[in-house]
């Protein structure tokens, strides 16, 4: 007999999570329709356009790309989480004064995709910080924005002025 | 770099300078803190009591018949609430036509909610299947047995129109949905006194918009009230609510659309799609909430595409550069059906409109045909037309400029539109009130020191590195009136609305009917509001999007936000100021006249000495009327409306410049730099406007080298998937410098004009001329967008 659904115990944001879930079901969908947290976005469905980005034992994934019940016993973070426990803070506020998102959708994704690279610590230069979102699709701003407050948030790290 | 520079406009104190004023002030958007938090409400998290999910069954075929759907298996399956043929809708909504009556002679054939007996496209919908869940309802759409069988295609719009091809709606006759020509000055007489008569084909390829969200839809009609509620992520709600009732035989007034949080739009959501009035049509048949959200494969198969032309063009041109005559022959293909309610003619009819409106050359020529096809609809996408007719006028302009041999800046200097002789008109009878190309261009030139870039150029050149500079003016249609859509019958608002109340803590709260979808348009109301009424920003709550309690108007597209919007909001804060100021005279036994209102004070208007505050006036006038003079009534409420008159449109000006570099080898480009210079009149906000200029700018960008929607001769969309129609990334983005000139328009107080498209018309055609001009020791050329590394390749002859 094929098992359709099992139960899963895992982390997410820091309280512990209980659930019975489709084995077939992504993660994004599973934070998004059985754990009602929205803020990760479903853009692509196959991997490609980063809006579903979400952290996974402290390394980012494609929310499209893995399953729930690989997340068994995982530790996941979302946007939610990473804004209540204020870690990038400094990251939204510069997002928010270089007007770095437009519409809004692809901006938790990239904002757990700049996270992940400041936390290497140092200032990448320009041209690190677009490669490094370039998994990471905006279809509003043209990039130049994000990339500024990327960049103004790692120099506020680093203790230097921009 | 940026910077303004103000041109044509009167010296002296404008209405709009009001004391702390936020106009011109680059404030931060109030949504974007819930938006950076994950906490937006898209329509995708929308979910609703006894709410069912709709997949819906899409024709594998570009053409065919649909001869029989067995859907017993699919019933059967878990989950499963309802599966909905074309005929079994079409019980609970009435077909579209789309056309309007000013296009003259265009035509199109009835189109269905879901397909009855014949699908036109790959990827029309064929049925509908409702379950409890999306997994549920895509499992048994899986099941749903159509029964095909092929039709001849018509894919190439170049053999659309032969007498041996056949016609896709036998009614209509032929394959001609929309034809359009126009002659101005003489222009035979132009190219005979031409020195040198340049022609060539410019190719655009099919491209789409790629909103990060999908389109979406929830539609909850309670049969409780007879009434349809549907939030659906739009641009046009009130559109959206006439469209709705009159196809579902529902009163106007029972139908509400709201407009939440909209992931991307850019054209692709300011039409009424079929699948969407099926979802609205299921949720009248089946008396629950339904929920329709496209995923990425079905947004590549449905959402409109857009341009895909084919234009033949010439120029003549003078030994001095002077441009005698333009000729363009445009073909569009528009897929099966002319899109509802605004039409598929609309983007031929802005080319033929649009090319060569920078320039003097009074002669002109311009013919251009629409044809049916079996492909997905085609419609109007971000800055319609505009990038064909930039590039088109551009690449000729180039063209003339080398077989000349001046320099592409020269000819323009020499050709352009001078400042000082606005108002004028173009030879396609666009009305221009104050452009201004030739500040434009200077401003351009200094920014990217063209003289050392030449010069860089010229440099590597000898070391065998490739480099282009491209230039690119263009015009663009802002703020329409009614010409676009009204006078074709067509119930889509050219005038927009503002409310705007003081609360009774003195705070101000605004309904406009202008819309949202990440341009900033809340913060550029409450901006123009706290500035007309007198009140700190944080005061300034902004309501949209909600046909229940906004005022009626068009919504958000055509940069029409902020200078139609924007102005009804200034005409009501400056209301209400009245209004409060005549209380607060009665209040304190003033003359109204001699009063103001700043920071959120009533103030003596001559010395700013402080009278009382908002919150205690309002204190007042809500709670102790009683102590106010008897048989005053204060009005804390003010409405206005607003729409241009005095232009048709309101036409803005810029110029763009790439510098890039050809990888002679390979036929990669890289972008190093893009620069703007753009003229919207006031700018409300620098920042806003800026960031409109650079996103568009890449979207333009995405045309020129990267996005193409590939058909085979069979109608099969070829590479419909995010993996494999390529979008800009930032890696391959360069960093965009934007100017600025100030022409503002006379037509409204604020004078702005839009600037939500600039940045996509002038995009594609700057880097297509810096692309030539880094082929040029090739002698080669590229004219077909997008530029691949293949067709540079071919076009020097190493393919």
């Amino acid at each position: 007999m094929n098992q359709t659904s099992t139960r899963i115990t895992l982390t997410v944001n820091g309280g512990r999570v209980d659930e019975t879930v489709e084995c077939r079901k992504t993660l994004v969908d599973f934070l998004r329709e059985d754990l009602g947290l929205t803020g990760s976005h479903v853009g692509c469905e196959h991997g490609v356009c980063g809006a579903c980005t979400v952290r996974v034992d402290g390394s980012i994934v494609r929310g499209c790309l893995i399953l729930a019940v690989q997340c068994d016993g995982a530790e996941v973070e979302t946007i939610e989480g990473l804004s209540d426990s204020a870690e990038i803070a400094d990251l939204q506020e510069n997002f928010i004064a270089r007007n770095a998102l437009q519409c809004g959708y692809c901006t938790p994704g990239m904002l757990m995709a700049a996270a992940e690279l400041l936390a290497e610590g140092g200032v990448p230069s320009r041209e690190a910080i677009r490669e490094y979102i370039s998994g990471n699709y905006c279809r509003c701003t043209g990039y130049q924005a994000i990339v500024d407050a990327v960049e103004a948030t790692a120099r506020q790290r680093a203790g230097r002025t921009s | 770099m940026t910077g303004t520079a103000e041109t044509g406009s009167a010296p002296g104190l404008l209405p709009i300078d009001r004391p702390n004023s936020y106009i011109g002030r680059s404030v931060p958007r109030p949504n974007l803190k819930r938006l950076v938090q994950g906490r937006g409400e898209y329509v995708s998290d929308i979910v609703l009591p006894r709410m069912a999910h709709v997949v819906f069954v899409r024709s594998p075929f570009a053409h065919a018949r649909i001869v029989s759907i067995d859907a017993a298996e699919a019933r059967r399956m878990p989950g499963v609430i309802a599966v909905v043929t074309g005929a079994e809708l079409a019980k609970v909504i009435t077909p579209w036509v789309g056309v309007l009556t000013h296009l003259k002679g265009l035509k199109s054939a009835p189109q269905h909610a879901i397909a009855i007996d014949r699908a036109c496209w790959q990827g029309e919908a064929v049925a509908a299947v409702v379950a409890r869940s999306r997994a549920e309802a895509e499992d048994a759409a899986e099941c749903v047995q159509v029964d095909y069988e092929p039709l001849p295609v018509v894919a190439d719009m170049e053999t659309a129109l032969d007498p041996d091809t056949p016609v896709i709606h036998p009614e209509l006759g032929d394959n001609l949905a929309f034809e359009r020509a126009h002659v101005a000055g003489d222009p035979q007489a132009g190219f005979d006194s031409a020195d040198h008569v340049v022609e060539t084909v410019f190719g655009f390829g099919r491209h789409t918009g790629v909103t990060l969200e999908p389109r979406a839809v929830v539609a909850d009609y309670n049969p409780g009230e007879d009434r349809l509620t549907v939030y659906q992520g739009t641009q046009a709600p009130h559109m959206v609510q006439n469209l709705l009732a009159k196809h579902l035989d529902l009163p106007e007034r029972q139908v509400r659309v709201v407009c939440k949080d909209v992931g991307g739009s850019f054209g692709i959501k300011v039409h009424i799609y079929a699948d969407e009035m099926a979802t609205a049509a299921l949720s009248k048949l089946l008396r629950r909430p339904i929920k329709f959200v496209a995923d990425r494969l079905e947004s590549f198969l449905t959402d409109i595409h857009a341009r895909d032309h084919r234009i033949k063009a010439r120029i003549g041109v003078r030994n001095d550069g002077t441009i005698t005559a333009i000729e363009i022959d445009d073909l569009t293909g528009i897929g099966p059906y002319s899109m509802y309610p605004r039409t598929s003619a609309i983007e031929a009819n802005q080319v033929v409109n649009l090319v060569g409106g920078a320039y003097t050359c009074p002669n002109y020529k311009a013919r251009a045909r629409v044809v049916f096809q079996n492909k997905n609809v085609m419609c109007q996408y971000r800055a319609v037309g505009h990038p064909i007719a930039t590039a088109v006028t551009e690449g000729l302009v180039d063209l003339a400029a080398r077989t000349v041999g001046i320099d592409p800046v020269e000819i323009r200097r020499r050709n352009l539109i001078p400042d000082d002789a606005h108002p004028c008109a173009s030879p396609a009878g666009l009305k221009f009130e104050a452009l201004s190309h030739h500040a434009s261009l200077e401003k351009l030139i200094a920014m990217m020191d063209y003289e050392g870039l030449r010069r860089e150029q010229a440099a590597l050149r000898a070391r065998g590195i490739h480099r282009g500079i491209g230039i690119a003016s263009f015009i663009e249609i802002t703020n329409p009136g009614a010409a676009f859509y009204g006078v074709g019958g067509a119930r889509i608002s050219s005038q927009d609305g503002a409310s705007v109340r003081l609360d009774a803590t003195g705070a101000v709260i605004v309904h406009t009917s202008v819309t949202e979808q990440g341009q900033g348009t809340e913060a550029v109301i409450a901006q123009v509001v706290a500035t007309a009424f007198g009140v700190p920003l944080e005061r300034v709550r902004v309501i949209l999007g909600d046909t229940d309690v906004t005022p009626y108007g068009g919504g958000t597209w055509a940069s029409r936000g902020a200078g139609i919007g924007g102005e009804a909001a200034w005409q009501a804060g400056k209301a209400l100021r009245a209004n409060v100021l005549a209380a607060a005279g009665a209040m304190l036994q003033a003359d109204p006249a001699t009063l103001d209102i700043r920071a959120g004070v009533v103030v003596d208007a001559d010395t700013g000495r402080e009278r009382v505050d908002l919150a205690e006036l309002a204190r007042v006038v809500y709670f102790r009327p009683d102590t106010l003079p008897p048989g005053f009534q204060a009005e804390f409420m003010a409405v206005r409306h607003y729409v241009p008159r005095g232009y048709p449109f309101a036409f803005t000006n810029g110029v763009q410049a790439s510098y890039l570099e050809v990888d002679v080898d390979t036929g990669f480009v890289k972008l190093l730099k893009h620069w703007v210079v753009e003229d919207c009149g006031t700018i409300l906000n620098p920042q806003l406007v800026d960031e409109q200029i650079r996103g568009g700018v890449v979207q333009g960008i995405g045309a020129a080298l990267f996005e193409h929607c590939l058909y085979d001769g069979d109608g099969q969309l070829r590479n419909g998937s995010m993996a494999d129609y390529l979008v800009p990334m930032a890696g391959e983005i360069p960093d965009i410098a934007v100017g600025h000139c100030v022409s503002r328009t006379g037509d409204s107080e604020l004078g702005a004009k839009g600037a939500g498209e600039a940045g996509t018309a002038g995009a594609p055609a700057a880097v297509m001329n810096a692309i030539n001009d880094a082929l040029a020791p090739f002698g080669a050329r590229v004219t077909a967008m997008p530029f691949t590394p293949e067709t540079i390749l071919r076009a020097m002859g190493k393919l």
